[in-house]
């Protein structure tokens, strides 16, 4: 912890809690994120991994806790101010505009994040800027040559790439991927985390990641979650190691740490 | 003071009235996110079931009854079977135009067949006049309804909280894809819940003629009550549509009794107020 | 279908926002009327006029997808203020139609801040009832609005002073058509603004726009704010030239019917509703002798059939045969690939 400490902390969460009802699904999650590293978050199903995001982001509220990215307290801020802030999300299970355009997709986008999606009056072709750059997004994530097609049309593996390229458009300083791979063949999956490890340095990325190989190899720590609550972090070798980590993923029923 | 009461009295008749036409749609609006906006021309089909038994066959008011409830029932089942159930997954909209289609065509038959005036009932002797009690006068046929309606919904909730139907239904209610997991089949279960929403529905339009009175426009007018009822109770939930129907109920004979001039607004009003507090309803989970 | 010969993002897009020749041939049929039939300007206005209330739900309904049961509310606040301007001494049409349409875009304002906050059956509720409200409100308060009997003693002055609203119809129709021609093209401009794009996005997955940093609610509130004031201008073009407004350009008979006219011709297509509005209005005009009921009787079958068969409406059906014919001409002949 004292390496990283020295560094900024790019997002932190304190004291989160939250339920549904009976079920607890954040209990006191304390997490730091240092700036610029790679952090990979895994957890059985069910653990509260995508909940966690949601808090983080705004799309639930915690019941108690704060959020705080960099040394600004969010928690109280809407998610699309989160957004303009840097802090963005992916998602799961696609949440995409199935009849919009890739190309339509991320330059609306880009256009939010520059705030001109409330011009009426000018048309967005004027725009050249804007459509530009998400041009360059997408030929970053190599759908450029898929840009015009609508999304509702495009390959599964495109579409999950899609689903980065829009986060990548709000220039995000902390990038938060809900299993950015889920459903993605094998061979896709690496190409797909090669474009993430290629980022630039200067965005922080926690990813969610079942593929222990792929956490391994992109991930330089890793933060496991069961429960709701966070059992430990660590370097993937700390982690591997771990016999408690182990015992979680073997299905044993050792709930250690978690109360 | 009298007065007050007579107010509350009728109002808790018409809340009555109101509950019976709406519990349907609640329940099925909760399982299936199904926006029925056809739910009162069922009633109305209730309605005139009851008319034309007894104008046109002689039949006794109450022997009518359950004829309304099963032939709107019947009814209700083929258009769900042959309509609504394309339309479960196709959103809003669509679910709104299909049924304001059946609610003109509806409206359209009813006045081919029996014209555009009110229908004429002849209600039993025993049910006409009023009962003297601790110095008022309360009208036989309202406390009758009251009864039945109360009879109803003792029924109902004991229906759902304690039969292995009941059961279901809740299960549905709550979560649909949990329901269907659990073995539950959802869509026989919804069929035959809209069956008996909708011959509730039926029933409570043939009990509504002598109060309300009814002619073809019946199907829109009180659609937006209904729809308040379901709004304020929350999806789902017979509580909450019961103790919603009575607040509509009384609220708006108060507006119709103190403030004649503004009282057709006040319900509009409270609803707006209400959605915009509470939008999952009173006693809605959403 | 798009094969990739255009280089560069741009080209695509500005091909989407140019003028097709198929509208420019639209919008000078529209002149027809004039030379084709002369007897029939007066409903030739009236189909301008439910156009252009059509338009103004197409932009919340059909590119925003927000829903509305009750948007005769801002048409009628637009026919009402129209009219009593002018029952109040002052019939200039030009200015009355901007007073109007700044009535209606404030109510609209007002509104859209409860319209934003909610979806789905709520949605459907609130505008149902605020739509109620206000004609319940406007019958109520007979004293200013003529209560049931409706406005007396419209009168609108000429047009610029000087071109009287003659009884064929020929002013109000020019009258019409103009308003509608530069508030579509005007409607138009937004679609293909970037601000167009949002709302495309809102109606597409409302839910994910926070997650790209969008104002959603602020978005919503400005489109909803835009098509009232539309519809308040449709409202006191009815009124100027037809000197008269009643409850029934509150009612939700009139939200119904403007629904109908945008599904029958296609939501979200900007012509769809255009056409829409002309097929159900000259069909009105043409069944008029049937008894109102029996018209709904068929609207309401229509409304099923349309729902069931023609989920795009009319310019999406045509849309679609049109794209069948072309894959069909091109499998015939075995072309080698572009
Ligand atoms: N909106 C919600 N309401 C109720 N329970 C929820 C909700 N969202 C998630 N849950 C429950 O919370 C738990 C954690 O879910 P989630 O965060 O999606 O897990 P993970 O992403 O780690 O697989 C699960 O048991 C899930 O069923
Ligand atoms: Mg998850």
């Amino acid at each position: 912890m004292s390496a990283t400490a020295a560094r900024m902390t790019a997002l932190s969460t304190r004291g989160v809690n939250k339920r549904f009802g009976s079920l607890v699904v954040a209990a006191d999650v304390e997490i730091d994120l240092p700036a610029g590293v790679r952090y990979a978050l895994i957890g059985p199903n069910g653990a509260g991994k995508t909940t966690l995001i949601n808090l983080m982001t705004g799309m639930l509220r915690p019941d108690a806790g704060h959020i705080l990215l960099g040394d600004d307290d969010i928690t109280a801020l809407p998610p699309q101010a989160r957004v303009r802030r840097g802090l963005v999300r992916t998602y799961q299970i696609n949440s995409l505009f199935p009849y919009l355009s890739a190309l339509e997709s991320v330059t609306l986008a880009v256009c939010e994040r520059r705030g001109v999606a409330r011009t009426w009056w000018r048309p967005l072709t004027a725009y050249r800027d804007e459509v530009d750059e998400a041009y360059g997004i997408l030929g970053t994530l190599n759908l450029a040559a898929v840009c015009h097609r609508p999304t509702r049309e495009l390959a599964y593996g495109q579409q999950r790439l899609l689903e980065i390229a829009l986060a990548l458009a709000a220039r995000p300083k902390v990038l938060l991927l809900d299993e950015p791979a889920a459903g993605v063949p094998r061979d896709e999956s690496n190409d797909l985390f090669a474009a993430i490890a290629g980022l630039s340095r200067d965005i922080t990325v926690l990813f969610i990641e079942h593929d222990m190989e792929l956490v391994f190899r992109f991930a330089s720590r890793v933060i496991v979650m069961v429960g709701g609550g966070v059992l430990t972090e660590g370097t993937p070798a700390e982690i591997a190691a771990d016999e408690r980590v182990r015992a979680v993923y073997l299905g044993e029923r050792q709930r250690v740490g978690a109360r | 003071m009298l007065p007050v009461l007579g107010m509350l009295f009728d109002g808790v008749a018409y809340g009555m009235l109101l509950f019976l036409m709406s519990v349907g749609l609640s329940v099925t609006l909760g399982m299936m996110n199904f926006v029925n906006l056809a739910h009162c021309s069922f009633a109305m089909l209730g309605g005139y079931v009851t008319v034309t038994l007894m104008n046109d066959a002689g039949w006794p008011f109450f022997a009518t009854l359950p004829i309304a409830f099963v032939a709107v029932a019947a009814a209700s089942v083929v258009l769900e079977r042959v309509f609504f159930r394309r339309f479960y997954h196709a959103g809003e909209l669509p679910q709104c135009l299909l049924t304001i289609g059946i609610v003109f065509v509806s409206i359209a038959a009813a006045a081919y067949i029996y014209g555009t005036d009110q229908q004429p009932v002849q209600l039993p002797d025993y049910l006409q006049g009023s009962l003297h009690l601790m110095g008022l006068d309360f009208a036989v046929y309202r406390l009758v309804l009251i009864a039945i309606a109360l009879a109803i919904t003792v029924l109902l909730v004991v229906t759902v909280e304690a039969t292995r139907f009941g059961a279901k239904v809740r299960a549905a209610v709550n979560n649909q894809r949990m329901a269907r997991g659990l073995g539950i089949d959802v869509d026989t279960l919804f069929a035959v819940t809209f069956a008996l929403g909708s011959g509730l529905a039926g029933l409570g339009g043939a009990l509504a003629i002598a109060m309300l009175g009814l002619d073809p426009s019946f199907a829109l007018t009180y659609l937006i009550y209904v729809l308040i009822v379901v709004a304020v109770g929350g999806l789902g939930s017979i509580a909450g549509s019961f103790a919603a129907a009575m607040l509509l109920g009384v609220v708006d004979m108060a507006g119709k009794y103190y403030i004649p001039a503004f009282g057709s607004i006040l319900i509009y009003v409270v609803m707006l107020a209400m959605i915009m507090a509470r939008p999952a309803g009173l006693f809605g989970r959403r | 279908m798009t094969t990739q010969t255009i280089s560069g993002p741009h080209a695509v897009l500005q091909a989407q926002a140019r003028w097709r020749t198929a509208e420019i041939a639209f919008w000078l049929a529209t002149l027809l009327p004039f030379v084709l039939a002369p007897d029939y300007l007066v409903l030739a206005s009236q189909v301008a006029i439910a156009a252009l209330f059509v338009l103004s739900l197409d932009l919340i309904l059909g590119f925003s997808g927000i829903i509305s049961l009750g948007h005769a509310a801002y048409f009628g606040v637009g026919a009402y203020t129209a009219g009593l301007i002018s029952v109040h001494g002052w019939g200039e049409p030009l200015s009355g139609l901007v007073i109007a349409g700044t009535a209606s875009g404030i109510l609209g304002y007002v509104t859209s801040f409860i319209i934003a906050r909610f979806r789905h059956l709520a949605l459907i509720m609130i505008t149902l009832g605020l739509g109620l409200l206000l004609q319940e409100a406007a019958n109520a308060a007979s004293w200013l609005t003529g209560g049931f009997d409706g406005l007396q003693g419209i009168h609108t002055w000429p047009l610029f002073g000087r071109i009287d609203f003659d009884l064929y119809g020929y002013t109000a129709y020019s009258y019409a058509l103009a308003v509608l021609f530069v508030v579509f093209v005007a409607a138009r401009r937004i679609i293909h603004s970037p601000f167009g794009l949002a709302l495309r996005g809102i109606r597409e997955n409302g839910a994910r726009m926070p997650a790209i940093g969008a104002p959603t609610h602020s978005h919503i509130r400005t489109i909803y704010t835009i098509a009232a004031v539309i519809a308040g201008l449709a409202g006191a073009l009815l009124s100027q030239t037809t000197a008269t407004v009643s409850l029934e350009a509150l009612g939700f008979q009139r939200s119904a019917d403007v629904l109908v006219m945008l599904i029958l011709g296609g939501a979200g297509r900007l012509y769809g509703g255009l056409i829409g509005a002309v097929v159900y209005m000259v069909a009105r005009d043409q069944f008029s002798g049937l008894n109102p009921q029996f018209w709904y009787f068929w609207i309401g079958l229509l409304l099923i059939g349309v729902v069931m068969f023609l989920p795009n409406g009319i310019l999406g059906g045509l849309a679609f045969a049109a794209e069948r014919l072309k894959s069909a001409a091109r499998k015939r002949p075995p072309v080698s690939a572009p």
